[in-house]
């Protein structure tokens, strides 16, 4: 199993220096890097990143103490079967906004699920003010059953004072 | 007749200026036939560029008609010696290449098109191009100086346009 890509998640408080750090103890043990997802979410900064060749989850965490030390970082680490070029294209993407509240990603995502859509990316943020805060929620994915049966689970969210638009992507390649 | 090998990221052809076509012979000819048939057996595939190919000569293929949805269009067009005279409006929207296998991006292009070219027999030619076709030919042209959508990526977050704004 030592193959196996293992999938490092970690988390700490947004600073100058964490992927530097992080990836350099890696990359001096010959590990091998695949795909990643990083960002700040709230005033944290959170990765999520393939790592293969550099021992089993332990290992990796032993590797990895002295930066999680220096950074105040969470670290977890998962064996997993993650493998490349399993691209997915979307076909779809669907904005929601609307003043924040609770439970406008389960109300979304459960109408989207019924219409079969297959969600491949999701990205969201809290925007306005503090007393005022708006949700701003970017999905990607694949209408698995067409855009139309999207129009309709979506369409009991207007009552709810979401504002849900639907593009359909198609993509150019040449 | 078969297909050609396509080239493919980093090939250093992929990233070179090509030359004006000045003679419209059967060489020429027998060339297309085969760039339209590796078009056609692109999986996926909406155009090609003769760089993709080996062939640096400006030449192209520009087929809208092979959209997923329909979309304006001007037919399966081989454009020789292309140029986009005009530019107005732009638009994110999602590209792949079939010289840059299993990876998609958002590029902003301009939404509406003049472009010159002449025919494969050398007839000159003018399109006006919108949409999803636009979006095709400036891909296309883009090959042609030796630029790849790679070299155009834009944020993987930037909001793509509403093609049906209500």
């Amino acid at each position: 199993m030592k193959n196996n890509w293992l999938i490092l998640t970690l988390v700490g408080e947004d600073r100058p220096g964490i992927v530097s750090n992080v990836t350099r103890v890696l990359f001096a043990v010959g590990a091998e890097l695949g795909e990643a997802a990083m960002m700040r979410l709230g005033n944290q900064f959170a990765i999520m990143m393939m790592v293969r060749g550099a021992g089993s989850p332990e290992d990796v965490i032993g590797l990895l103490e002295s930066v999680r030390m220096t950074f105040d970082l969470k670290l977890h680490v998962d064996e997993t079967d993650a493998a490349l070029h399993q691209a997915r294209e979307p076909d779809v993407l669907i904005t929601v906004h609307g003043a924040d509240r609770t439970g406008i990603v389960a109300e979304v995502t459960a109408a989207l699920v019924e219409s079969g859509f297959n969600i491949l990316d999701l990205r969201s943020d809290v925007g306005g003010t503090a007393a005022s805060p708006i949700y701003i929620m970017q999905i990607e994915g694949e209408a698995r059953q067409g855009i139309h049966a999207i129009e309709v689970a979506i369409a009991a969210l207007g009552a709810q004072g979401l504002s849900v638009r639907i593009t359909p992507l198609d993509t150019v390649r040449g | 007749m078969t297909s050609l090998e396509i080239l493919t990221y980093p090939d250093e052809r992929l990233k070179t200026g090509c030359a004006p076509v000045d003679t419209f012979d059967p060489t020429l000819q027998s060339f297309i036939d085969h760039l339209i048939e590796t078009c056609a057996n692109g999986p996926g595939a909406v155009g090609i560029a003769a760089p993709q190919v080996g062939m640096l000569q400006r030449i192209c293929i520009v087929d809208a008609t092979k959209a997923r949805r329909p979309v304006d269009n001007h037919g399966h067009l081989v454009l020789i010696n292309p140029e986009i005279t005009a530019w107005d409006g732009f638009a994110v929207g999602r590209e792949g290449c079939l010289s840059v296998p299993d990876y998609t991006g958002k590029v902003i292009r301009a939404e509406r098109i003049e472009i010159k070219a002449q025919d494969r027999f050398g007839k000159p030619c003018t399109f006006t191009m919108t949409g999803f076709e636009a979006r095709i030919a400036q891909h296309e042209v883009d090959h042609l100086d030796g630029i790849l959508f790679l070299d155009r990526l834009v944020s993987r977050h930037a909001d793509l346009k509403r093609r049906n704004p209500t």
